[in-house]
């Protein structure tokens, strides 16, 4: 099991909730189970997100494995200038 | 090899790391053989210009080219229709959320113009005077629409609206009315309310900033070259040609793979060539053509129709106890992105508070379309605006209870394992030794004149790794070429080649760097986001391994040992111990000689998408003398403190320092977009877009503290853009110490700067902190 | 109707036709392939587009084609000499004076300009002969330091 928060602005796309606990092996799995639990950030999680695990952070990583006591936050998607 | 986070500064295991070799591209560049993007031409070459609307927003009735089209050396027009009407949802590339749809309708416009200077047709004519010529033959029957250019106007509800689709996502319920406003968005830690009601003082200000442009001085600039086969080429200054490449090729309806688009050398882009505007056009034009297409932006066309940055209304509320803990900080943020959605409202908000261990933080965004050019990224997009709010406000409390600005942000500096207040804890950082620095400089000391004032900020920007792909190659005598996909902007070529050196233990002339074309790599992300050092970096140190670990294999069969029993050190392989031999030790030059029979051509390539990128915290001290008769401000002195993790060329990471220094700097005191009642933008040019020439600044001063990020084999962190966040406050915090006037509208130009210390003079006391109830 | 204009460039003797309202940059990067000079702004602002005209320091965009019949142009592509670097580019490279380099040959002609007739300028000397060439990637430190330089050595030898 695995305790997810979100990050940064995404609290508020999730119309208020900002934590759920899922069973995930890997990033993808991740997000596309936090997509079923919330169907209001799906649209988002398809577009692009950041996920931090233990405050590193992964912007495109499917295959990244969430080891089962992490600190996994979901943030908007970095870029820059 | 494997860094220790806690290795000291000056790690003498680097021979080329730390060193300051002169760039391997430098000679074309000051003998002006350097060719950018206006430098290069092809055999029967037509010249391309745009028609740019007149009015800041209109319907477009009609459009007739036909005089045009048959002007005598006019090979072909093109319209919105001859670009694809892109569905909604489509991006220009995996690693921007920039929307594919609202691209192609900047590029060209199609149904209304939504800002002075949008584009509504293009030519491609024999020479510059028949291409002049062709545009004042285009009819366009315009309807003018009411307009709008402020960002607080533009979220009034009686507002001109821009786009009947828009309805403000994030709130609810989602509204039945559109707006100009794209989006709402919440940042939330802790509880506000909370965190005031513990505060001692309470400070709370509102901001506005005007829009301000990257300033770069090459134009943007490309040519086109469509053969009757549909395989294009693309030479273009960017920062990006392979976002350019995938962009373009959508654009024009054809594969990736057909088109081949060769980077320049750019002359500065800072965000604002992470896009495309002209490109997508030129190849349009030389498609209808048949023949290639030079497009080249005027500086007129660069101020109305590239990507400047977004002007700002803000409002922060900081509290803090007497004895300097921050309690709580909250902020609305407005920021309006120009006539599309996408301002950087939302680095803003993240990074508003990030310097702070805070338990409580709030911070509204929201994301603004007016009728003005599409904002582009500007340097840490949208983190020097919130910054110079919350670090003017952070000076407030600091006066409010008589501490020290330094100390009052070394109480409460984010540390490693601070929680962000958009989430993560932050992993080992250089904040507090930046303000350590800081507090211990002799700049910090030195005393001040009459007239002077110091003021200081602190900022940070996240910085990103990216997708990344290099390739090197060992030649016949041992020396390396190696070829990165990232255009080079300032001095990329150089740390590469010392990284491939440090790694493979040869000497850093013995490596050549090019920036190789879309054909040659695969893809890579844009030259940005402070990630060339860190990530392209990284993908070289794999590339050199690889090389390395094949070497070795082959010294294990040319030795008939065990590769265990090889190692590679300082430039050849050897055998790792005296009982796996004695052999001589075998160099790249040796290699390269038995190449083809010891299994061919020697090479390593890496293709990687970077993770692991460090943040990079900046503290700046900026002195300044204010002139009450004039109202000019002048730097007098500036000093830049920051954490590069490590530092690969020493004197480009403080040219990154420089550079983004005086670009804050002139942001906060003259540079700003000024727009006109008719929407039309008054000041296109350098002489009244006032960017900081020599004569207005001092020497600045640099700082490089390294906590090195053990995301990094070398603990590299980006540097490029956290320079640009400090300056605006510590500026306005200098001016504040110097006049006792706290500006609160940028730039602090010298009528601004009057008119505030007139409204002084008959203001008794500056208000603002108040002490709180109980 | 072409113009056909003979003149000097870098000490070669040149001969181009061009339009009368040509300007004396567009002929050295479209007509005499002298792409060194840069276009940064069109209005004589940037001083990208530096060069020597008869000695003296101009903007290249502000001086029509046709202006140069007669003259004695200098460009940046004729700094190097065929000798070596000039001092100044040497210092320019050695200092990190330049990172995206676009502004660079204009900043070489301009400073080159002023060491020719005062070689030991002060820094502010320095800054205020340069404030007519624009830079957004240094901040102007190194650019200075890089002249300040130079100009020791020059004085050396």
């Amino acid at each position: 099991m695995v305790r997810v928060m979100l990050g940064g602005t995404l609290k508020s796309a999730a119309g208020g909730r900002s934590e759920f606990d899922l069973e995930a092996g890997d990033i993808r799995e991740l997000l596309t189970r936090l997509g079923e639990l919330c169907p209001e950030l799906k649209h988002r999680l398809e577009k692009g997100v950041a996920v931090s695990i233990d405050g590193r952070i992964y912007r495109n990583a499917w295959f990244e494995p969430v080891p089962p006591d992490s600190e996994v936050f979901i943030l908007p998607r970095m870029s820059g200038g | 090899m494997q860094l220790d986070a806690k290795a000291p500064i000056g790690d003498a295991r680097f021979q080329q790391v730390g060193t300051r070799p002169v760039r391997p591209d430098g000679v074309d560049k000051v003998t002006g053989r350097a060719k950018f993007g206006a430098d290069q031409k092809l055999p029967g070459m037509l010249i391309g210009r745009v028609l740019r609307s007149p009015h800041a927003h209109a319907r477009i009735r009609s459009i007739d080219a036909s005089k045009a089209e048959a002007l005598d050396g006019v090979k072909a027009v093109v319209t919105c229709a001859d670009f694809p009407d892109i569905v909604s949802g489509e991006v220009m590339a995996v690693e921007s959320d920039e929307s594919l749809r609202d691209i192609v309708y900047n590029v060209m416009a199609r149904g209304k113009v939504l800002y002075e200077g949008h584009a509504v047709a293009a030519v491609a004519a024999t020479s510059a005077t028949v291409a002049r010529n062709a545009l004042s033959l285009i009819d366009v029957d315009y309807e003018p629409l009411p307009h709008v250019t402020d960002v607080d106007a533009a979220m009034r509800p009686d507002a001109p609206i821009l786009h009947e689709d828009m309805f403000t996502s994030g709130v609810e319920p989602t509204p039945d009315k559109p707006s100009n406003i794209a989006r709402r968005l919440e940042i939330t830690l802790g509880d506000v309310e909370q965190g005031f009601a513990e505060a001692d003082f309470v400070v709370e200000r509102d901001f506005k900033t005007e829009a301000a442009h990257q300033g770069y001085l090459e134009p943007q600039a490309c040519l086109a070259s469509f053969a009757e086969d549909g395989q294009a080429e693309l030479w273009c200054c960017t920062q990006g040609h392979y976002s350019v490449r995938n962009a373009c090729a959508r654009l024009l309806g054809i594969d990736i793979s057909k088109l081949r688009v060769t980077a320049s050398e750019i002359g500065g882009g800072f965000g604002g060539k992470t896009t495309v505007f002209i490109e997508p056009v030129a190849l349009a034009l030389s498609r209808k053509a048949g023949r290639p297409v030079r497009l080249v932006m005027s500086r007129d066309e660069v101020f109305r129709a590239t990507g400047p940055t977004s002007s700002t209304s803000m409002w922060v509320k900081a509290g803090v106890t007497k004895d300097g803990r921050i309690t709580a900080g909250e902020a609305v943020l407005k920021y309006q992105g120009g006539a599309f959605a996408g301002s950087p409202v939302e680095w803003g908000a993240m990074s508003a508070f990030a310097c702070y261990d805070l338990a409580h933080v709030k911070v509204v965004g929201y994301d603004v379309v007016a009728n003005r050019p599409k904002a582009a990224a500007y340097r840490a997009p949208g983190s020097p605006m919130s910054a110079y709010a919350v670090e003017s406000v952070v000076d407030e409390l600091a006066a409010a209870i008589a501490m020290d600005p330094l100390e009052l942000r070394l109480k409460n500096a984010a540390r490693e394992g601070t929680q962000a207040a958009y989430g993560p804890k932050f992993g080992p950082n250089g904040l507090v030794a930046t303000l350590e620095a800081a507090r211990a400089h002799d700049h910090y000391q030195a005393p001040l004149g009459p007239g002077q004032g110091r003021g200081v900020a602190s900022g940070f920007w996240f910085n990103f790794g990216g997708e990344t792909c290099v390739s090197m190659n060992v030649a016949g005598d041992g020396t390396v070429t190696l070829s990165i996909g990232t255009p080079d902007i300032g001095g990329t070529r150089a740390a590469q080649c010392q990284i491939a050196a440090e790694e493979l233990g040869i000497e850093y002339g013995q490596v050549r760097a090019i920036v190789a074309d879309t054909s040659s790599l695969g893809y890579n992300d844009t030259t940005g986001g402070s990630r060339v050092a860190f990530a392209v970096g990284m993908a070289t140190i794999q590339a050199a391994r690889a090389i390395i670990e094949d070497l070795c294999g082959r010294a294990a069969k040319i030795w008939d040992i065990s590769p265990d029993a090889v190692v590679w050190e300082a430039g050849a392989a050897r055998p790792a111990s005296p009982n796996a031999g004695d052999f001589d030790p075998l160099t790249l030059a040796d290699f390269a000689k038995a190449a083809a029979n010891t299994g061919g051509p020697i090479a390593g390539h890496s293709e990687i998408n970077a993770e692991g990128a460090g943040i990079s915290f900046g503290t700046h001290i900026a002195d300044v003398e204010v002139d009450v008769e004039t109202g000019r401000v002048s730097v007098t002195r500036y000093t830049v403190i920051q954490d590069a993790g490590k530092a690969i060329h020493p004197g480009y990471v403080e040219g990154q320092y420089q550079g983004g220094a005086v670009q804050g700097i002139g942001w906060a005191l003259n540079e700003e977009y000024i727009y006109g009642e008719d929407g039309r933008l008054q000041n296109p040019g350098f002489l009244d877009y006032r960017i900081p020439v020599a004569s207005d600044v001092p020497m600045i001063d640099t700082v490089i503290v390294e906590v090195p990020n053990p995301g990094h084999p070398y603990g590299v962190r980006g540097v490029g853009e956290t320079p640009i966040v400090p300056p605006l406050a510590a500026v306005a915090n200098a001016v504040k110490d110097a006049t006792g006037v706290r500006m609160t509208t940028l730039p602090m130009s010298p009528p601004r700067v009057l008119q505030a210390l007139d409204e002084a003079k008959d203001v008794p006391a500056e208000g603002g902190a108040e002490g709180s109830e109980g | 109707m072409s113009r056909h204009v003979s003149t000097t460039v870098n000490g070669d003797a040149v001969d181009f036709l061009c339009e009368p309202e040509e300007t004396l940059l567009d002929v050295l990067r479209d007509r005499l392939a002298l792409t060194g000079s840069k276009e940064g702004c069109g209005s004589g602002d940037c001083g990208a587009c530096s060069v020597m005209l008869d000695g003296r320091l101009v903007c290249s965009c502000l001086v029509l084609g046709p202006e140069a019949e007669g003259r004695d142009i200098e460009t940046i592509e004729g700094m190097a000499d065929g000798k070596g670097l000039h001092p100044l580019q040497r210092h320019f490279l050695e200092q990190a004076a330049l990172q995206c380099g676009i502004c660079t040959p204009g900043f070489l002609v301009a400073a080159k300009a002023l060491l020719d007739r005062d070689p030991e300028p002060s820094e502010t000397e320095v800054r205020y002969w340069l404030a007519g060439n624009l830079c957004r990637c240094t901040g102007y430190d190194k650019i200075v330091r890089a002249v300040l330089s130079a100009a020791a050595e020059m004085r050396e030898a």
